[in-house]
């Protein structure tokens, strides 16, 4: 683990309207990590990702990436810092069509994947890219959502469940994005219910429940693990 | 057994909610019965007219939810049809507001049935629409007087013995007709029915999905509503022996909203609060070189911006956290 | 002489003709009722009432500052949408999030507020405004008679109509826009100003009401009360043809102002209802619009 976390939350806690749902969420992830969220549904993994790229704004604690404060920023600022964000249920839009929605999120540092190369690593996209974003299938969208982000240059990567609702094809081949993305230096942060899925990527794991992180452990623990983390998960 | 000590304090409260009202009416209506002697009862009794038609579209807004930008066609047509009564039928004073308050109820009936077609803002740019075109309609009918309106029309005797004529008893007619209207409305927000309704307005797919038929639930208040208002109209006709386009234009539709919403939307004593209040308003500044639709405007704005409870609601919601 | 179903050939084409200015300025400001709406949620009833405030300020620029008709086309919706900004920063922002009806509300009392001061200040009658002297007179078509004025207000609105939507649907800013009006909290969080934006599509959607009141001056007086009787068959307007679609406001604005000069020609008492009337039927024959999604 690297000595100073790139992405760093501390005690957050969090609001919809006036019910507490997150009750102080510690994490880090160091440069070029893969961080995972596991934790069954409801146990506030979605919600830590919105609070940190700001959409849940009733929210404390602390949430730095490098030298930035998080917190202190308007919405609309946030991404600008360097994040790249894949929400729930992907967040293609429906009255964009697919170029459009590749071309949406503005850059925000340099380096980012050029169009080209987004249509090389996703043909898919290329062949259909006049089509409207949610006439894509399931798989096609997800693609879309991650391909989108890559084109801004941010290097922090929020990714919310991307296997969700796919077929297991399909999540073989997020798979094999992610772990390019992982090749590449990215740094991700990933909420995933599908453990086996998230087994195979991540570095480090972090445990949630009831809004709050129990339990975190490395990759290489995850043997010695099992047994504990049968019991929180339900498996 | 901590619970059962709790458990009675929960009827105690509303019993206490309910003689509130009542009290709360009895002082009104005590003010009501001293008013002629203190003020120019014409004023008073417009202030009643008024106060009836905001308490009825209030019972749409407050009580179901929809805002009705149209209730000025209601009004006026109970006022064409209650002046038509008495001046060319010549019927007796309280028929003639009751056949304007039937008249605009069937006009209710056709509006309100095309209205909750559609929700929210579109239902509110409908019932716009429609009373711009029963407004058009007036313009060009003959048997409203066109610009000039219904005028001279006679406030008659009651049951043919009591004459109108004089303020007192015309203001005793009034007050009937807005203490029955009121009541009447009180009634239903408190029925059944009116329970109804708020959980309509509260959320009305959980109410579609109780088996509730919620186009008829707001069909039949919208029918109630353009009937009450109407009424009033029609008592606003007699007291002022005029009936007019101006009470059937998209202004009049405005100031019902106003009354109401400066009130307190959802409260039974806000429309009368705020129909005293905007009637002196305008009573005081037609005498000042101060254009009034200017003020109005501002304390709409006013209202929306700062205190969207309205005076009533925001007293109610002053006392119920102390 | 030729007639069509027993009407003069001549004053069909011209019935038309006023259907079709009628019809551009239920476009321009279905357009930018549409357009505020998608992406505020609120109705703006002061879309009338700046329509208004163009017109006026056309009217006042050339009485006092020498502003001519064609600069007037440029300010104008320039020194209206810097109103809306203003409108916008100061109060429509104070009630986002708020139940849509409390943005009617309080566009409501906006404009009896811009009206009454207008009518305060310059009474209810009507201002002249003369035409340009470029578009004045008219030309014989063979078929009818047409005064050049007219033309140019059914093609500078067709213009102004498809560049809006041009914009809308096919840059970039317009699919921020699109995109926004979708999902504003997607949008935000991938970086995008959407309060910025926000402001600006308002300033933009009223900028269209300035620029529809300068077209209008030369044709109607310009008065006080010019913007709200207008506004409300805009409204019945936006319910036939539904918000969901920026051509859809187009179309039905045009199709409708045609239809209204139609009934002046064969039944003229019906022609101020006729509008209603269709927004009745639609109602109950498809009540999302003609190019509605529904609610």
């Amino acid at each position: 683990m690297a000595a100073r976390p790139l992405l760093e939350v501390r005690d957050l806690e969090a609001w919809y309207g006036e019910s507490h749902v997150l009750h102080g969420v510690t994490l880090s992830v160091g440069e070029g990590e893969t961080v995972t969220l596991i934790g069954r549904n409801g146990a506030g993994k979605t919600t830590t990702l919105r609070a940190i790229v700001g959409i849940l704004r009733k929210r404390k604690g602390v949430i730095r990436l490098g030298d930035r404060d998080l917190m202190a920023l308007a919405a609309h600022r946030v991404a600008r810092a360097g994040l790249g964000y894949v929400p729930e249920e992907r967040g293609i839009f429906a009255s964009l069509n697919v170029e459009e929605n590749l071309l949406l999120p503005p850059h925000v540092a340099d380096g980012g994947m050029s169009v080209e190369d987004i249509y090389r690593l996703f043909p898919n996209l290329l062949e259909r890219r006049k089509s409207p974003g949610t006439k894509l299938s399931g798989g096609e969208q997800q693609m879309l959502a991650i391909a989108r982000i890559l084109r801004t240059g941010a290097r922090v990567l929020l990714l919310d469940e991307p296997t969700e609702g796919l077929a297991p094809v399909i999540v073989q081949r997020i798979g094999e994005v992610i772990r390019t993305l992982k090749s590449l230096g990215y740094t991700i942060l990933l909420v995933e219910q599908n453990f086996r899925f998230a087994a195979k990527l991540a570095d480090r794991f972090y445990v949630m429940e009831d809004g709050k992180v129990i339990d975190g452990f490395r990759a290489d623990e995850l043997s010695a693990k099992s047994e504990v983390l049968h019991a929180y998960l339900g498996v | 057994m901590t619970t059962t000590t709790s458990a009675p304090a929960a009827p105690a409260k509303i019993a206490s909610g309910r003689s509130g009202e009542l009290l709360t009416a009895l002082g009104v209506l005590a003010l009501l019965l001293a008013a002629p002697f203190l003020f120019y009862p014409v004023f008073v009794m417009k202030v009643l007219c008024f106060a009836l038609f905001a308490a009825a579209f209030n019972l749409l807004i407050g009580f179901v939810g929809l805002l009705s930008f149209g209730h000025a066609a209601f009004f006026g047509t109970g006022a064409y049809i209650a002046a038509h009564a008495a001046k060319v039928w010549h019927l007796d004073p309280l028929v003639a507001v009751v056949l304007g308050g039937l008249g605009g109820g069937v006009l209710g009936l056709a509006v309100g049935f095309l209205a909750i077609k559609r929700k929210g803002i579109y239902f509110s740019m409908i019932t716009l629409a429609l009373s711009q075109m029963v407004f058009f309609i007036a313009v060009q009918a003959p048997f409203t007087g066109g610009e000039d309106g219904i005028q001279g029309i006679p406030r008659g005797h009651l049951f043919g013995f009591i004459d109108l004529n004089e303020p007192l008893p015309m203001y005793g007619f009034v007050l009937a007709i807005f203490v029955f209207g009121m009541f009447a409305l009180w009634r239903i927000v408190h029925s059944p029915f009116g329970q109804i309704l708020k959980a309509i307005r509260d959320n009305e797919a959980r109410a579609i999905s109780l088996g509730y038929d919620v186009a008829r639930y707001k069909l039949i208040a919208f029918v109630i509503s353009a009937a009450v208002a109407a009424a009033a109209g029609g008592a606003k006709s007699l007291v002022f022996q005029l009936a007019s386009l101006t009470d059937i234009t998209w202004q009049m539709s405005g100031e019902v909203i106003l009354i109401t919403l400066l009130g307190g939307i959802g409260t039974i004593l806000g429309p009368v609060v705020g129909a005293v209040i905007v009637i002196t308003l305008e009573n005081y500044l037609a005498t000042l070189d101060v254009p009034v639709t200017v003020l109005i405007g501002g304390i709409f704005v006013a209202c929306v911006l700062l205190f969207r409870r309205g005076i009533v609601g925001e007293i109610e919601h002053w006392l119920a956290r102390r | 002489m030729t007639t069509i179903f027993g009407v003069p050939a001549a004053a069909l084409y011209g019935q038309i003709l006023i259907g079709l200015i009628n019809g551009s300025f239920y476009a321009l400001l279905s357009l930018g009722l549409a357009v505020i709406f998608g992406l505020l949620n609120v109705i703006n009833f002061a879309h009338g009432a700046l329509y208004m405030l163009g017109a006026f300020t056309a009217w006042l620029g050339l009485q006092y500052f020498g502003l001519n008709y064609w600069a007037a086309l440029v300010v104008v919706p320039i020194v209206v949408g810097l109103f809306g900004i203003v409108i916008e920063r100061l109060a429509l922002r104070r009630i986002s999030g708020l139940d849509p009806l409390y943005g009617l509300l309080l566009t409501f009392g906006l404009t009896l507020v811009i009206e009454g001061l207008f009518r305060y200040w310059y009474g209810s009658s009507g201002q002249p405004y003369a035409p340009p002297p470029q578009l004045t007179g008219g030309v014989n078509l063979g078929f009818m008679f047409l005064p050049i004025y007219r033309g140019w207000v059914v093609i500078a609105s067709v213009i102004v109509c498809f560049a809006t939507w041009y914009v809308i649907e096919r840059t970039r800013l317009g699919a921020y826009l699109r995109a926004a009006t979708e999902n504003p909290a997607l949008v935000k969080a991938f970086g995008i100003n959407v309060p910025l934006l926000i402001t600006l599509t308002y300033a933009g959607g009223v900028a269209l009401a300035g620029f529809a009141g300068v077209l209008a001056a030369p044709i109607y007086q310009v008065s006080p009360l010019m913007g709200s009787n207008l506004i409300i068959v805009v409204f019945a307007v936006v319910v036939v043809g539904g918000m969901g679609s920026i051509l859809g406001a187009i179309v039905t604005g045009y199709l409708l102002g045609v239809l209204e000069g139609l009934t002046k020609v064969f039944y003229p008492p019906a022609s101020a209802i006729v509008i209603f009337v269709v927004m009745a039927v639609v109602l109950l024959v498809r009540p999302a619009g003609l190019f509605g999604r529904g609610d």
